[in-house]
């Protein structure tokens, strides 16, 4: 397993999503991708030729996509559509709505390159609304992974999962590795990737990265931080919430989302129903579309860089 | 097919829209979709869909997918004229907590396929199950019944071509070309020209027929094609069955007064 880890984080989230599709195709024949002619993009390319008659490309017309893979789910298919984030999400939101949410015909979406990874292409390509606009949609829940490894644990489950569910891809090739060792997944329950006892950190998705890094600088500073990997932000893990404002004095919460709508906005809403609440700082994109650049520029606009998580904790702490 | 037979099918269904129409009251229903689609639901329901009510959600089972859901006074009066739903049950349209209300919600126990309403989104659904009755080489047809100012929608289009791509000769595509939309004329709101070619184009066997002559309608959805969808382009009268409301947009969505209800019976 540990090989694969490395692999996989250095392919990065779509083509391991790609590898991990073969695998489950072999175990489960009833399954379908369906794709908006992105079979290379999506790292789909061997399936699409090795299982022809499990894929399925409807071409560029995502709205048709939803519907043909609910099509296929209430006759009885396991659906697996994809495409970019954004297409995947806001270009055919009513359908996800209607199809999904109304009539809880099941899917699994798989949003490739979300958050601020193709900045390089401009905000059309970016993706900071995906979650806060399918957070408002009853009966679909929405998955975050860390990394490839922790996608491929998701995968194995998102199939025989009660609700539909978007599972958000983040970065590119040469992700980095959050978990090296194996660890209980479920999705719902969040996962504590370093204990501290002075600040909790929680994030979702490759930026974990950062947050691990900022907490190891910060510890020499002797601020111990907690990092929670939130992977899923609904149904999201109120216990964690909960144990977290009682036993600490501030959380942020960092994501390569808007913070209108996405982790931070369900962390608030969990903490405004509670007694014993603390500070949240909500790190992310300050509803605003900035000039488009590298990934990491990006990161650095949006307070999302090592440096600028220590300086908000530094200066909120 | 015993035309007699689908003839009164026909009326009874008209009879039923009205009915139920008239006991929404002030809630209002939609009217004239509904009867101009009557006669292609009264051939489909009395000659051509493989249902049996007992097994109502066989697997083998012919689909029906009423896209255009605002004609679903239409879908509800023949499930009752099938007695797969009871008069009873069309009283309760639109009320709280009922099945049947002003746009199908799914619930395959009452052979409602798919929730429909918001417009341009049936078609696709169909063709995901005609794609799985092909990949499970299943013999049951689908049934797509679109509007014409429906096709204003883009996602029609994206389905149209999806059904040509992949040759879906199990997929029915029926246009109730009524030539209205909700406030006016296709031509003057957004002119549809030429359907018929445009799902031609489109890679569809196409057909345009009367849709108001049933016996067109049965022979049209008997006759055989290999390896591409049919379209077939009903053309309709808004308010087909009541003179009254035939082509007067008015009837789109409104309410049947106790008096109007009384005079449209004397002459339907």
């Amino acid at each position: 397993m540990e090989k694969n880890i490395k692999l996989w984080s250095s392919l990065g989230m779509r083509a391991t999503f790609g590898l991990i599709a073969l695998d489950l195709v072999k175990k489960n024949p009833n399954l379908i991708i369906t794709t908006s002619d992105v079979s290379t993009s999506a790292g789909l390319d061997r399936f699409k030729n090795q299982f022809p008659e499990n894929y399925i490309d409807v071409g560029i017309a995502e709205q048709n996509l939803i519907g043909v893979s609910a099509g296929l789910s209430s006759e009885g298919y396991d659906v697996i559509s994809t495409t970019f984030s954004p297409f995947q999400t806001l270009r055919c939101c009513e359908q996800i709505k209607v199809n999904l949410g109304y009539m809880k015909n099941k899917i699994c979406m798989v949003g490739l390159a979300s958050g601020l990874v193709l900045g390089n292409l401009g905000f059309t390509h970016c993706s900071i609304e995906d979650i806060g606009t399918l957070r408002s949609i009853p009966n679909i829940s929405i998955v975050v992974p860390s990394d490839p490894f922790e996608l491929y644990k998701l995968l194995n489950k998102a199939i025989s999962y009660e609700d539909s569910i978007y599972i958000r891809l983040t970065s590119g090739a040469n992700s980095k590795i959050i978990n090296s060792k194996d660890y209980d997944f479920k999705i719902g329950k969040a996962v504590e990737i370093l204990k501290g006892e002075d600040v909790v950190i929680i994030g979702n998705g490759n930026i974990l990265h950062n947050c691990l890094e900022a907490a190891k600088q910060l510890k020499e500073k002797e601020i111990n931080c907690t990092v929670i990997n939130c992977h899923t932000i609904k149904p999201i893990d109120k216990d964690m919430v909960k144990d977290a404002a009682e036993n600490n004095r501030l959380i942020i919460t960092v994501e390569e989302h808007n913070i209108i709508g996405g982790l931070g906005s369900a962390v608030a809403e969990v903490l405004s129903e509670e007694k014993n609440s603390c500070k949240l700082i909500r790190l992310g994109a300050n509803d605003f579309y900035s000039s488009g650049g590298s990934y990491d520029y990006l990161k650095n606009i949006y307070g999302l860089s090592i440096e600028k998580i220590i300086k908000t904790v530094l200066s909120n702490f | 097919m015993n035309l007699k037979k689908t003839k009164l099918f026909a009326e009874n269904i008209r009879k039923n829209i009205l009915f139920t129409a008239h006991k929404a009251g002030s809630k209002s229903a939609h009217i004239g979709g509904a009867l101009s689609v009557a006669d292609i639901f009264a051939v489909l329901y009395s000659d051509i869909l493989r249902i049996n009510k007992k097994k109502i959600q066989d697997e083998n089972r012919d689909r029906l997918i009423l896209s255009k859901g605002h004609a679903c006074l239409a879908l509800y009066s023949a499930l009752a004229q099938k007695k797969i739903i009871s008069k009873k049950d069309l009283e309760t349209f639109e009320s709280d907590d009922s099945n049947l209300l002003g746009h199908p919600i799914m619930n395959k126990s009452i052979g409602i396929e798919f929730s429909t309403g918001s417009l341009g989104m049936g078609l696709s659904l169909g063709i995901g199950v005609a794609i799985a009755a092909k990949k499970k080489k299943k013999k049951f047809k689908v049934f797509v019944i679109l509007g014409d100012g429906e096709c204003n929608e883009g996602s029609v289009w994206e389905s149209v071509l999806c059904a040509g791509h992949f040759k879906l000769d199990n997929l029915f595509i029926i246009v109730d070309r009524n030539n209205f939309q909700q406030t006016g004329e296709n031509k003057s709101i957004m002119d549809l020209k030429n359907l018929k070619s445009k799902f031609k184009s489109f890679g569809c066997e196409t057909f345009e027929i009367n849709g108001h002559n049933l016996k067109e309608i049965y022979k049209t959805l008997n006759l055989k094609t290999k390896n591409k969808p049919r379209a077939i382009v009903a053309n309709t009268i808004k308010g087909k069955g009541v003179q009254m409301f035939e082509k007067d947009n008015n009837w789109h969505h409104s309410i049947i007064t106790n008096t109007t209800y009384k005079n449209i019976l004397k002459n339907l």
